[in-house]
């Protein structure tokens, strides 16, 4: 009870805080709000508009480690060019999105950031038609603050840890120093779209995504160039398949040396587990047939469970989202489907096609296109619920994480991220804590499920 | 955009309903039988998952709409 006490006491403190210091600063707050509304709006229109009290951009430059808005119309050259199709930088003074911090963290990358400009490089694998493979690692585009490379390599550039491709096919091989990525926001057949820019020898290039295939449906499609590399998703997935693979091994190991003995460790651990789904979710769900698909079930539980459980992890070996990747939960889904259809009996296709002891009519008109819908159905609602519950944990933690830098400006009032700092603790604790049994839960649930469309595939008539 | 965004929260609300139900059922299933806590327990995590289903079909329209 005493912590509560605390808490609540420095939670008022600090809002107390905060209101003494928005009406100390009255007059300076109103300057900033004004900057703020030109900085977002027309950054580059109007770069004369905080002029009148330069002053006070210098000393928000010095005070927070941020670049003021006049430095970084200096540093930038062909700034006049820029306004002209070449979309505008990162503004450093722009309002905190933190929706776009979400996405951005959930979402692959080609280099694992650790900490600062401390990059974990991965091996980097791209084929464009007409051109061939370039195969380096992320080391070579040089990647500075925020995952952006100061180095094109062959025409590729990194784009916030992701690599994209300069569309003009005259851009100069080899290595080639870049400007720092600008992009633009344009709305392509009804959808906004963000388009990439860079600047090379004062000459602006427009930047290629990856392609991807998902048909345009996600915002993709097919590009100049195609990315076969390890990224941060599948240097995850083949870090927790290896962790899987010694710890089963040795979980093996332990049933032929100590045959007889009663299981002991990591070894006891294991058995639960494992007798967990055979008992519990095997044998009630598909009968006497179950050994046949217990392969499977125990290789899907564990691997689920232990990319969420890894995905939990906030610093370097974790932080991959690969369960939450729609790719990845998609070819399990997809495995699931092949499994459930290939061991199909007699009965199961009689009763998803043409059941007994239903008028003809019915049959033709509802019942067997909605069994037929339904076929298809139910590996799609096992792809999205794990992919929609991973994904919602992970931009839920983001957003708490963000209260900080909400409630303190983006890092321009320190009461203000005491506050964040106070909800978002507690908030965060709370949901990673929540997170956790839903790392277990959709484990078994996916497994559970699994075994259940297993078992209607595979059951015996006895009517 | 914002209309979307209100049918995915009014899908949130009919599986909110659904799995209330559902909850609800449960516990006076149990209550009354507390020797098939075991069963209720499966069948109850496999209905939530089905309802479950139904709404995230519905937020991941109101994504692509």
């Amino acid at each position: 009870m005493k912590i509560f006490k605390t808490y609540t006491f420095l939670l008022i403190f600090s809002a107390l805080a905060w209101g003494a210091q928005a009406q100390d600063g009255h007059g300076h707050t109103h300057a900033d709000g004004e900057q703020h509304a030109h900085s977002s709006d027309h950054a580059h229109d109007q770069p004369d508009a905080h002029l009148p009290e330069p002053e006070n951009g210098r000393l928000q430059g010095q005070d927070h480690g941020q670049p003021a808005q006049s430095d970084a119309h200096a540093e930038a050259p062909g700034e006049a060019h820029a306004d002209h199709g070449c979309g505008h930088h990162e503004d450093p003074n722009a309002e905190f999105n933190a929706g776009e911090l979400a996405l951005h963290h959930i979402g692959d990358a080609n280099a694992i950031h650790i900490i600062g400009d401390w990059y974990f490089h991965l091996p980097v694998m791209l084929y464009a038609s007409g051109y061939g493979w370039t195969i380096t690692n992320t080391g070579a585009f040089k990647a500075h603050h925020h995952g952006n490379g100061t180095v094109a390599k062959d025409g590729y550039v990194l784009v916030h840890g992701s690599i994209m491709r300069v569309q003009d096919p005259a851009f100069p091989k080899g290595e080639v120093p870049v400007s720092e990525p600008s992009h633009e926001v344009k709305t392509i057949d009804g959808k906004e779209k963000t388009i990439y820019y860079v600047q090379a020898d004062g000459i602006c290039y427009t930047l290629d995504a990856k392609s991807t295939l998902d048909g345009g449906v996600l915002g993709g499609g097919f590009t100049s160039f195609y990315d076969f590399s390890v990224t941060r998703n599948v240097f995850t997935m083949l870090l927790v398949c290896g962790l899987l693979f010694w710890l089963f091994r040795s979980v093996a190991k332990a049933y032929t040396t100590r045959d007889g003995e009663a299981p002991r460790g990591v070894q006891n651990l294991m058995e639960t587990f494992i007798t967990f789904i055979r008992d519990e979710v095997a044998i009630p769900n598909i009968g006497h047939h179950y050994e046949r698909f217990m392969p499977y079930l125990l290789t899907v539980f564990f691997f689920i469970l232990g990319l969420n459980l890894f995905g939990q992890i906030p610093f370097f070996p974790g932080s991959g989202n690969v369960t939450g990747n729609l790719s990845v939960t998609m070819v399990l889904a997809i495995i699931t489907f092949l499994i459930t259809n290939l061991n199909g009996n007699k009965h199961y296709w009689e009763h998803t096609l043409w059941m007994p002891g239903v008028p003809a009519v019915l049959k033709a008109l509802i019942l067997t296109p909605v069994e037929v819908l339904g076929l298809f159905l139910k590996p799609f609602t096992l792809m999205l619920r794990l992919f929609a519950n991973i994904t919602a944990g992970h931009i839920v933690i983001v957003s708490f994480v963000s209260l900080i830098f909400i409630f303190g400006k983006a890092g321009q009032s320190a009461s203000g991220s005491l506050i964040g700092l106070a909800a978002s603790v507690p908030l965060t604790l709370f949901m990673m804590a929540l997170e956790l049994l839903v790392a277990f839960l959709q484990a078994y649930i996916f497994t559970m499920l699994s075994a259940v469309y297993f078992g209607m595939a595979t059951e015996e008539a006895h009517h | 955009m914002e209309l979307a965004t209100i049918g995915a929260g009014l899908a949130a609300i009919g599986a909110g309903l659904g799995i209330g139900l559902i909850g609800s059922k449960a516990v006076e299933g149990i209550a009354r039988q507390p020797e098939a806590t075991g069963d209720i327990r499966g069948i109850v995590i496999l209905t939530a998952a089905l309802v479950e289903g139904a709404a995230l079909v519905c937020m991941v329209l109101s994504f692509f709409v």
